[in-house]
């Protein structure tokens, strides 16, 4: 009996073990696991806009991800860094910037947005995990600028007879319309619910996403369950999303109409990218604040500044900008709201 | 159900527990090996004086160790036998611990203990019997038991709390030894009671050992506890629940402020083992060189819980268990969380090894780390209140030296940060570089 055992161990002479030190087990999450199933949960909303707006949604959304995995690949070669496209993370700029631009523009400009936004944003301020921004709203707010009127005016109509392929020549042939906060910037909300029949029909229809706009604002209904996939595997908490929806709501019904307290707040979450925004774009782990009282700040500031944006400002929707100035805020967020320390020692505290 | 759980407010995780390996093996005596290496520092403190030379002769149980002054504790020959070096050990943590090498003596039968009353002693002399055992900590720290037990002066203690917790995944000694030998660890309870001269203990335990709850529960009911209360405590299954400052504040709400110690809230802490060890020491007698630790993970052919005398090698341990598997990746003294990571296997059983660990590749986590996504998982794992993210930046940036304002001396390296991070950064490994270099 004792021989056997001999042999068993000469037979397998200790494997070369690893050193390091503890904890020496780890949990199953990674950062690129975390960012693909983001991805994943991004994924519905854009196969909704094939069916609503076409073919050409998909197009935009392709070019826009593969160009920012691309420059990712690039920046990185350039910067002499390790190149880190697997990590899904230039996959999801690429479906956020894609998502936040109109879906008619010609196909250079979200290439333009990318390259730029991957470089510039994002690996000249040290690559992933030190970006001050949100690079997919980099991009955009670098396209608005470059390209106002390409920015503001290349929207689809919704097709009712899901023709998909009718919109395949980008630019030139797309049907330029308005968006709906464009509408009610310009000629009121009269004007905009006659756009749509009814109050009730309006709501429903921007709430599945059957309306002009980007592909990333047109459900919200798809995003809300991308958002609560999220919620529910606790990658994101409700912190943000639920702040600046509630702010932009209440803000608006205080704010946006005749008087006080007789603005449309349903009209005002559904329009503009809110949902994308609040759920995708502000809960960006790098550019949000950490601590649960800082995002619930971060949250309210977004849609403080989105309303002021809207009702104030010259751009109709607001989101975009007000995450960008809030993104300057985040690290004063953190070291504002640090969290509870377990009895510190008298004097220790910072 | 979790509601009557108690446990701590801030922070903890949920490692997968890994304990199904070993919980329901009872525990096993290994036959003794041929030669012992027995390390003269096996508590917190200055290593022993030896007080034997080459080729002496030594009983089990003679003492061969002694703290000459400071902090430390008596150090026995865990068998009869011959003493063929006086030399120096490898250690988890030290390449070269002072040793005493014993070649047992192959004929010589195994000492026998009877129990005798205990109840008679003074609290002096049931400490002094704690003393001369050498009892230490034996859930890792390895602090002098009985200086632990007798607080400074002034110090009002009215809690004594026993920690059954076990949280680390994987170990299950103290299992074993609560579900096998209850009334000695209520016994054990009822002298640490006596010598701190207090009537209040509690033992918390994780609620994923209910049925050591159980026994526990009918062992203190069926003693005669002379006016003392023991209460069995349910605890919630969380890591690091079985951390002393987590669990006073799980058993009593009360918070060990950060540089002080359980008695500045009136409160003592002991092992489970220790407590076993104590009753060892005080009824049978018998000096702390023998005890139970576990053998697991899937990379040993046979898991086990096993009694061992201190100074046996792993490799003997290894041997006796019928060897290590083709895909063995890292051995672990001690826990998975926060034990100590050994490249060789010619390392001797201390009185503070709970365990030792045999991981497969499946079972670590080998991937390289990433940057700080500043996702903030950490900072919510973190049971102190901390931030190990930012640690880990300034450790990074160089500036190690500035990281006292946040709290990296309140850090108890439990892990925890490190376990969630997606970005699998060693911030356990950062924010000991912090401690090294930050001025307290």
């Amino acid at each position: 009996m004792e021989q056997v055992k001999d042999t068993q161990i000469s037979e397998h002479p200790l494997p070369a073990c690893t050193v390091s030190i503890s904890p020496h087990v780890k949990s199953r999450e990674s950062t690129a696991k975390i960012m693909w199933t983001v991805n994943a949960c991004l994924l519905p909303p854009l196969l909704l806009s094939v069916f609503i707006f076409g073919f050409q949604t998909l197009i935009i959304t392709l070019v826009s991800v593969f160009s920012c995995v691309i420059a990712e690949a690039v920046s990185q070669k350039l910067l002499h860094r390790s190149i880190t496209i697997k990590d899904g993370s230039a996959v999801l700029t690429g479906l956020l910037l894609a998502y936040i631009i109109p879906p008619g523009v010609p196909y250079w400009m979200p290439i333009l947005g990318a390259v730029f936004t991957i470089y510039i944003t994002k690996h000249l301020f040290g690559g992933l995990g030190f970006n001050i921004f949100n690079p997919a709203l980099i991009g955009r707010a670098f396209l608005v600028a470059t390209f106002p009127v390409a920015m503001t005016s290349a929207w689809i109509m919704p097709m009712n007879d899901f023709s998909i392929f009718k919109y395949m020549q980008p630019g030139v042939d797309a049907v330029s319309t308005a968006t709906p906060l464009y509408v009610l910037k310009h000629y009121g909300l009269a004007a905009l619910i006659e756009k749509y029949g009814a109050v009730s029909t309006m709501y429903k229809d921007f709430f599945l996403g059957v309306r002009p706009g980007c592909i990333g604002e047109v459900s919200n209904l798809l995003l809300l369950l991308g958002g609560l996939v999220l919620i529910f595997k606790k990658y994101i908490s409700w912190h943000i999303p639920v702040s600046v929806i509630a702010t932009i709501g209440v803000l608006t019904w205080i704010f946006g109409g005749e008087g006080y307290f007789n603005g449309d707040p349903i009209l005002a979450v559904l329009t503009g990218g809110v949902f994308l925004g609040a759920i995708f774009m502000a809960t960006d782990y790098v550019t949000s604040p950490t601590q649960k009282y800082a995002q619930l700040a971060f949250g309210f500031g977004v849609g403080a500044i989105t309303v002021l944006i809207r009702l104030k400002g010259g751009y109709p929707e607001g989101v975009c900008y007000a995450i960008l100035l809030m993104n300057t805020l985040t690290p004063a967020l953190d070291s504002w709201f640090q969290p509870k320390r377990f009895a510190p020692a008298k004097g220790a505290t910072k | 159900m979790s509601t009557s759980l108690l446990t701590f407010a801030k922070g903890g995780v949920h490692p997968p527990e890994s304990k199904e390996i070993t919980e329901r093996l009872a525990i096993e005596k290994m036959p003794l090996p041929e030669e012992f290496e027995i390390p003269l520092l096996q508590h917190f403190g200055a290593p022993c004086q030896p007080l034997v030379k080459k080729k002496d002769r030594v009983e089990e149980g003679d003492l061969i160790g002694q703290v000459t002054g400071g902090l430390g504790a008596n150090v026995h020959a865990s068998v009869t036998g011959t003493i063929t070096d006086i030399g120096t050990s490898i250690g988890p943590v030290s390449l070269n611990v002072p040793s005493v090498t014993i070649s047992r003596d192959l004929e010589a039968p195994d000492k026998t203990y009877t129990p005798s009353d205990w109840k008679s002693l003074s609290p002096q002399e049931l400490l002094s019997k704690i003393k001369d055992a050498g009892i230490v900590g034996i859930g890792g720290a390895g602090f002098p038991a009985h200086v632990k037990l007798a607080p400074p002066p002034g110090t009002k203690v009215d809690k004594l709390i026993l920690n059954g917790a076990e949280c680390e995944p994987y170990l299950t000694t103290d299992h074993r030894v609560m579900l096998e030998k209850p009334e000695e660890v209520i016994v054990g309870a009822q002298i640490l009671l006596r010598v701190l001269g207090i009537s209040e203990g509690h033992i918390g335990v994780e609620a994923n050992k209910s049925d050591a709850i159980d026994v526990l529960r009918k062992a203190a009911e069926a003693q005669k506890l002379d006016g003392a209360k023991i209460s069995i405590d349910a605890l919630q299954v969380k890591y690091p629940q079985g951390s002393e400052k987590q669990l006073i504040e799980s058993v009593t709400g009360r918070k060990v402020p950060g540089g002080g110690l359980p008695f500045d809230v009136g409160v003592i802490v002991q092992n489970i083992g220790t407590t076993k060890a104590v009753y060892d020491a005080v009824v049978l007698n018998k000096p702390l060189y023998e005890k139970v630790i576990t053998i697991s993970g899937r990379g040993i052919s046979r898991p086990a819980n096993l009694q061992v005398r201190v100074g046996t090698r792993i490799r003997d341990i290894v041997q006796y268990l019928g060897g290590t598997k083709p895909d063995l990746a890292k051995i672990v003294m001690g826990g998975p969380m926060m034990g100590f990571a050994v490249s060789t296997l010619d390392i001797p059983v201390t009185k503070t090894v709970s365990g030792v660990l045999f991981l497969t590749k499946e079972e670590i986590d080998d991937q390289p780390h990433g940057p700080c996504i500043r996702c903030g998982w950490c900072v919510e794992a973190c049971p102190m209140g901390l931030s190990p993210n930012e640690i880990g930046l300034y450790v990074e940036a160089g500036r190690a030296a500035d990281t006292a304002p946040f709290g990296v001396f309140d850090c108890f390296e439990c892990g925890s940060c490190a376990f969630v991070c997606p970005a699998k950064r060693p911030l356990v490994q950062f924010i000991r570089l912090a401690k090294q270099k930050a001025k307290r």
